[in-house]
């Protein structure tokens, strides 16, 4: 079991995906082992973790992509909406094509609507007749996301959305999935920026060697780490506490 | 599906390389093709030089009544290939040499003298013809070694049959009787034959009585049975002058015209390429922009993706094929009325190379991979499905049909063949073509399951 510590979780909002026991293995390497947590609606939280900890693994699965080899994924709410590391999408097509062609395989009621809601909340309106070719990779990951939204999910999984971009996009790309949240849809995404994960993330769940090692804030997660005082740099806290883990 | 299909169509369209090859290719090929066939080979250029003097060369061959002249043997030469006349032994080398023609054939300043000499019974060497060839090509040697020994057997056999009516001729006189002129004596001599010397000596046999009578009445049965056996020679002549006649039968193999044949060769080369490149290329490019996970996660089953591409490279095979039937129809006259045969023709072949495309592009995660494995696995096949019967041992021609039967060229061809012509196997190319699509189809799927 992960340590806990009080996190400033929405307890009050209930739980749209609770996962409990997951087990994955490729050959003789335990991808994830036992991994149990919970989240609630609007809560944005962050799997951080070194390489080969089982994020995307893990991710797959909530996604549907993968089956686990043990443990359940519950989602009360129903969709779970998720947008691959790389962005997804047709290049030659356009921005509105894209999230049209989408809209209609998702058998979404109002497909027009619905990218019309989505070119609104990327802010990317004016582009519609872009070829996706023609975005920067900031504007191509919003497309992606948006892509991930639009049959309204409860719950988004992200896998780690800001590789790749400079840190102008990544700001406005984290404003973007804040909104998300503030609007109600549970955010989870994985990240090796450990800034990203506590600037942004409502609760971390670390993990490592398919081991779910902590779950709750970045501040219990430093106390966890023995460190104390004024936050100067969150890696060297985070493998301080990966090494008191035994990782 | 559909969806899936007209983003395909799109992006087909915003893609100015791929639409220049599916519409250029099939028309290049078509207009090709429709030389090929209408025109006909051209003659390979011979270089032809005459060292016989003229004066001689105008008197030509005697062969008795008849005779052989040189005019006459070079027009028949310059109908089988196309004569370029040299000034000089060396020029006819220097164009062999220099690739301006395929050969030279230059006739030797004694060549009618030697074979007149043979012909009278009186040369000691056989009359000889040069020819030289540059065999920089062994293909372009092989074309020119064959028309030259044809055309040599012919001239042989036009003077085999002048040599055999002069034959004829001198038996008829030695049956018949008549006059006889003697070659290089220029004298004329009255022949009896053997006709009126029976009758000669029957007319005195009543005369002659006693011994001399048997004697007589021996010789008289000897003209007679010399008149009658010399009358088969006729018979037997003749057939020295074409010993084999030839009857053909054909027993098996329902070949179709040629023509018919080039233009289904046309398509399915067009379809192997196109179709198969264009699957192979759009199912790569759905795991090269992520999609396909994006896709296969609930929005379009494995199978459905798959089924779409087939689809997809089906509809660009009609629309391919179409173009290139539209185009050769400038050159050769196609026999619309089976539209229907060589039409079902086409969309099972358009759907095997699919799915075919398919099983690569699966196997491929990227386009440029995906395109290269389509080229090197479809390019073999084709030629090795073209390898006539015949041409290579039993063993290794049952090893190609095997290996060929496996891929779709080879139905696809002949299946195409059939369709256009009433020659060849419809209905088992067509059922084979469709085992071929489902068997890729189930390979292609295998292989999403290990690969995704």
């Amino acid at each position: 079991m992960p340590s806990q510590a009080s996190t400033p979780r929405k307890e009050a909002a209930p739980v749209v995906l609770k996962v409990s026991g997951l087990r994955k293995s490729f050959g003789e390497r335990e991808a994830l082992r036992g991994v149990e947590f919970e989240v609630h609606r609007g809560e944005l939280l962050a799997v951080v973790g070194p390489n080969g900890a089982g994020k995307t693994t893990m991710l797959g699965i909530l996604a549907g992509i993968r089956p686990p080899d043990a443990g359940r994924v519950e989602t009360p709410s129903g969709e779970v909406g998720w947008v691959p590391q790389q962005a997804a999408l047709y290049r030659r097509l356009t921005v509105g094509e894209n999230l049209r062609l989408f809209a209609r395989l998702e058998k979404v009621e109002a497909p027009d609507a619905a990218v019309e809601r989505m070119l609104e909340q990327t802010g990317l309106a004016e582009r519609r007749d872009d070829q996706v070719a023609e975005l920067s990779g900031g504007n191509q990951q919003r497309i992606n996301i948006a892509i991930g939204l639009l049959a309204d999910p409860a719950v988004l999984l992200l896998d780690e959305p800001s590789a790749g971009l400079d840190p102008g996009q990544r700001i406005r790309l984290w404003e973007f999935v804040a909104g998300l949240a503030k609007r109600g849809t549970t955010v989870i995404y994985s990240t090796h920026q450990i800034e990203e994960a506590t600037h942004y993330g409502d609760r971390l769940l670390v993990l490592a060697d398919g081991e779910s090692l902590f779950d709750g804030s970045f501040e219990a997660m430093r106390q966890a780490a023995g460190a104390s005082g004024e936050v100067t740099d969150p890696e060297a806290d985070f493998v301080r506490f990966l090494e008191k883990q035994g990782h | 599906m559909r969806w899936l299909l007209l983003k395909d169509l799109q992006i087909l369209r915003r893609s100015p390389l791929l639409t220049a090859l599916l519409v250029i290719y099939p028309i290049v090929l078509a207009v090709l093709i429709g030389f090929a066939v209408s025109r006909g080979p051209d003659k390979p250029r011979v270089a032809f030089f005459n060292e016989i003097e003229l004066e001689e060369a105008s008197e030509g061959l005697e062969l008795g009544a008849g005779g052989f002249s040189q005019d006459q043997a070079f027009d028949q030469l310059c109908e089988r290939v196309e004569c370029v006349d040299t000034d000089s032994r060396e020029e006819a080398i220097a164009k062999v040499e220099d690739g301006d023609v395929l050969a030279a054939l230059i006739l030797p300043r004694d060549f009618l003298q030697r074979l007149q000499d043979q012909l009278a019974g009186a040369g000691l060497e056989p009359a000889s013809v040069e020819v030289y060839v540059n065999e920089d090509d062994p293909i372009k040697a092989d074309l020119v070694d064959d028309r030259i020994r044809s055309l040599i057997t012919e001239a042989n056999l036009v003077l085999s049959d002048e040599i055999s009516a002069q034959l004829l001729g001198y038996l008829d006189v030695l049956v018949e009787g008549g006059e006889f002129s003697i070659p290089f004596l220029g004298q004329t001599i009255d022949v009896l034959g053997l006709e009126r010397t029976e009758r000669i000596l029957k007319d005195v046999r009543s005369e002659v009585s006693g011994p001399r009578r048997e004697v007589l009445d021996t010789v008289i049965r000897f003209a007679e049975l010399a008149g009658e056996n010399l009358s088969f020679a006729d018979e037997l002549l003749g057939s020295v002058a074409e010993p084999i006649a030839v009857e053909k039968e054909v027993v098996s193999g329902d070949v179709p015209p040629l023509d018919t044949f080039a233009i289904a060769v046309a398509i399915a080369i067009t379809l192997m390429f196109v179709t198969t490149l264009l699957v192979a290329g759009s199912l790569a490019l759905e795991r090269e922009e992520n999609t396909f996970t994006r896709l296969t996660r609930g929005l379009v089953s494995r199978a459905g993706l798959l089924a779409e591409k087939i689809g997809l490279g089906t509809i660009c095979s009609i629309a391919v094929a179409l173009v290139l039937l539209v185009v050769l129809e400038l050159f050769v006259s196609l026999d619309w009325s089976r539209f229907p045969l060589f039409g079902i023709a086409i969309v099972l072949a358009g759907a095997a190379f699919a799915a075919m495309g398919s099983a690569i592009g699966v196997a491929a995660r990227e386009v440029r991979a995906s395109a290269l494995a389509a080229f090197a696995l479809t390019l073999p096949i084709a030629f090795l499905s073209l390898v006539p019967t015949g041409t290579v041992s039993e063993d290794v021609y049952d090893a190609i049909r095997i290996v060929t039967g496996a891929f779709p060229f080879r139905p696809a061809l002949d299946a195409l063949s059939a369709g256009l012509s009433p020659a060849g196997e419809l209905p088992l190319n067509l059922l084979h073509l469709a085992l071929l699509t489902v068997a890729y189809f189930a390979l292609a799927r295998l292989t999403l399951r290990r690969f995704a």
